[in-house]
């Protein structure tokens, strides 16, 4: 079973973030860059299904020089290769662009399952996955939560509204996976020493076949206009009451008279 | 490209979701602002009687794409009866609920439509004439505004509880016609084989106007059952965050947060919740917060609408004491 998994270099959201004061971006000076957390678990189903049934485990990132690390990072848990496609044409891609360049470095390996994170915590959209299935034209499942695989199909759960739903999905497939699906392993010492030695394929748009103008901004659908700090929370009380019935009283006042659910 | 909205309903049960009226309220402004129709789409199974809500509530339009097929959703059968009927006529944008079968075939039509497409949409304006859409990112610290500036079916992937649901207008109604469903089952390749229902949901965490969540304070899964009373007294929904579900006393559809679900309800009420970034990703959309936390110094008291610092095992069944009294009264 040969597995591509792709992934994402982010920003480690529990540090601050920041937005420019022209709202042109975030502040990138004092970020620290990561694999996205979901990415760790798509790796680590991947590792799971190679070590049960052989093949190969191949990670493909999007992205500048640094995003090297996060493919790394990738390695370092016991990916067989890495591939990083970079290039500046891919500036101001939107995620149906990054969806069309994945299929395209996707398509030009020997590939039984694509994993995703279900998405990156950057711009938490959820987008590329199910889009990467559509240009691949391979059925998908989208946050699942459980992978079993059988010859030719696997089995699958997903969460829904108040539920689990279970499928069936033929192979080749593309899923996203939720990070209850497993517990990520930590890269070893002589995993991350491996890791290092590795050589990361680096691929520009024109190595894909794709002209510039079919990336990046000429050919992205959506674009950034501004990012602003969230809108302040209006400044509460925080009270000290005398009993607990006092406590209990000032919420009920509170939930009646200014948020008016009682 | 026309200059029509859609509003892809959301039903379960045989009736419509209220994210699905408040989709179509958001839609009658766009719709009136290009000189549009806002148009409700159906997809399903004998659902041809929610017409009359969609046309109440605001629809000018309902195509009814019923089928067998489409009974339960399927990623393929969705993205296939949508794209072939954006391919046919060309909405300006199409609105769709953000839940786990909206998320899952938006992207692919967006690719089939050629269009846009944003997910977690908080808002929907004109800008100069561009549709911007403006969404929470890099967990909730930052928000940002997406121009649509491409050819081609727009596509907006919208959190429920973000806009104002339409009202209702008995008599009104939408004209209501049959989409033609070209669909066989050997193009559904995914097959649903069960769903395994989580009966704990009196009322869904997306949908509930009021959240009771529980923290580490807690101490043990014995004492959710303390959230549990409170929750039926309001008629709220029960959540958690992580260290909850990762201790397993819930499972992991309670959690609250980066790794969880996103809440905006009216009323979030903490209960021994620190208020980690993580926790406040997934629920600081909401519109009040109120803490109840021992420890003066608790992060959450610092967004909370209100906060009350003490004992929450005495406080919380006090609480509900309260609360079931008022609203007997």
């Amino acid at each position: 079973m040969n597995v591509v998994v792709c992934v994402k270099q982010v920003p480690d959201t529990e540090q601050p973030i920041r937005v420019k004061p022209d709202g042109s971006g975030i502040e990138e000076q004092g970020i620290n860059w990561i694999l996205n957390y979901y990415d760790e678990h798509a790796v680590e189903e991947a590792l799971r299904i190679k070590e049960k049934v052989g093949g190969s485990v191949t990670v493909v990132c999007l992205g500048a020089e640094r995003a090297t690390e996060a493919v790394r990072t990738a390695l370092a848990m016991g990916a067989d290769e890495g591939i990083l496609v970079r290039d500046p044409a891919l500036d101001g891609s939107d995620h149906l662009t990054v969806a069309r360049v994945l299929s395209r470095v996707v398509g030009s390996l020997e590939w039984d399952l694509v994993l995703c994170g279900r998405l990156a915590t950057d711009d938490n959209a959820s987008v590329v996955g199910a889009a990467l299935a559509e240009f691949l034209g391979v059925a998908q499942a989208t946050a699942i939560s459980k992978l079993e695989l059988h010859e030719g199909t696997a089995t699958v759960e997903r969460e829904v509204e108040g539920g689990a739903q279970t499928l069936e999905v033929p192979l080749p497939a593309v899923f996203t996976v939720e990070r209850t699906i497993n517990e990520p392993r930590y890269p070893t010492l002589p995993g991350i020493m491996k890791a290092k030695r590795k050589e990361i394929k680096m691929l520009t748009v024109a190595d894909l076949g794709l002209n510039p103008k079919e990336v990046g901004m000429p050919a992205a659908r959506t674009r950034w206009v501004r990012f602003s700090p969230p809108p302040k929370r209006q400044a509460g009380e925080v009270v000290t009451p005398d009993s607990p019935e006092e406590g209990a009283r000032r919420i009920v006042e509170f939930l009646r008279q200014t948020a008016k659910v009682i | 490209m026309g200059d029509d909205v859609w509003v892809v309903a959301d039903h379960a049960e045989g009736s419509l979701r209220r994210i699905t009226f408040e989709l179509l309220g958001k839609a009658r402004e766009l719709a009136d602002a290009r000189g549009g129709q806002v148009v409700g789409i159906l997809l399903g199974h004998r659902v041809g009687g929610l017409a009359v809500p969609l046309g109440e509530c605001g629809a000018d339009r309902v195509l009814v794409a019923d089928h067998p097929l489409l009974e339960t959703y399927t990623t393929d059968g969705y993205t296939e009866v949508l794209a072939s009927a954006i391919a046919e006529q060309r909405p300006w944008l199409v609105m769709v609920p953000s839940t786990a079968a909206g998320r899952d075939f938006a992207p692919r039509v967006a690719v089939r439509a050629s269009g846009g497409i944003v997910t977690d949409v908080e808002d929907l304006r004109i800008e100069d004439g561009w549709l911007v859409a403006t969404r929470p990112m890099y967990t909730r610290k930052v928000v940002g505004a997406a121009a649509f500036v491409g050819e081609g079916t727009q596509i907006a992937v919208v959190l429920p509880k973000v806009f104002s649901a339409a009202p209702r207008q008995e008599g009104r109604s939408a004209d209501v016609q049959a989409l033609p469903v070209d669909l066989d089952a050997a193009q559904i390749r995914t097959k649903f084989l069960k769903t395994r229902q989580l009966q704990r949901e009196r009322v869904s965490l997306a949908e509930a106007d009021v959240v009771v969540s529980g923290g580490r304070g807690l101490r043990g899964p014995e004492n959710f059952a303390m959230l549990d009373e409170l929750a039926e007294a309001l008629g709220a929904a029960v959540g958690s965050s992580r260290p909850p579900v990762d201790s397993g006393w819930v499972p992991h559809d309670y959690e609250i947060g980066q790794t969880g679900k996103t809440v905006s309800p009216q009323v979030y009420i903490a209960v021994g919740i620190s208020g980690a970034p993580q926790h406040l990703a997934g629920m600081s959309g909401s519109k009040y917060i109120v803490a109840i936390n021992k420890d003066p110094n608790a992060p959450i008291f610092q967004i909370a609408s209100l906060g009350v610092v003490g004992d929450l095992f005495q406080i919380v069944p006090k609480l509900t004491e309260q609360v079931r009294k008022a609203r007997a009264g």
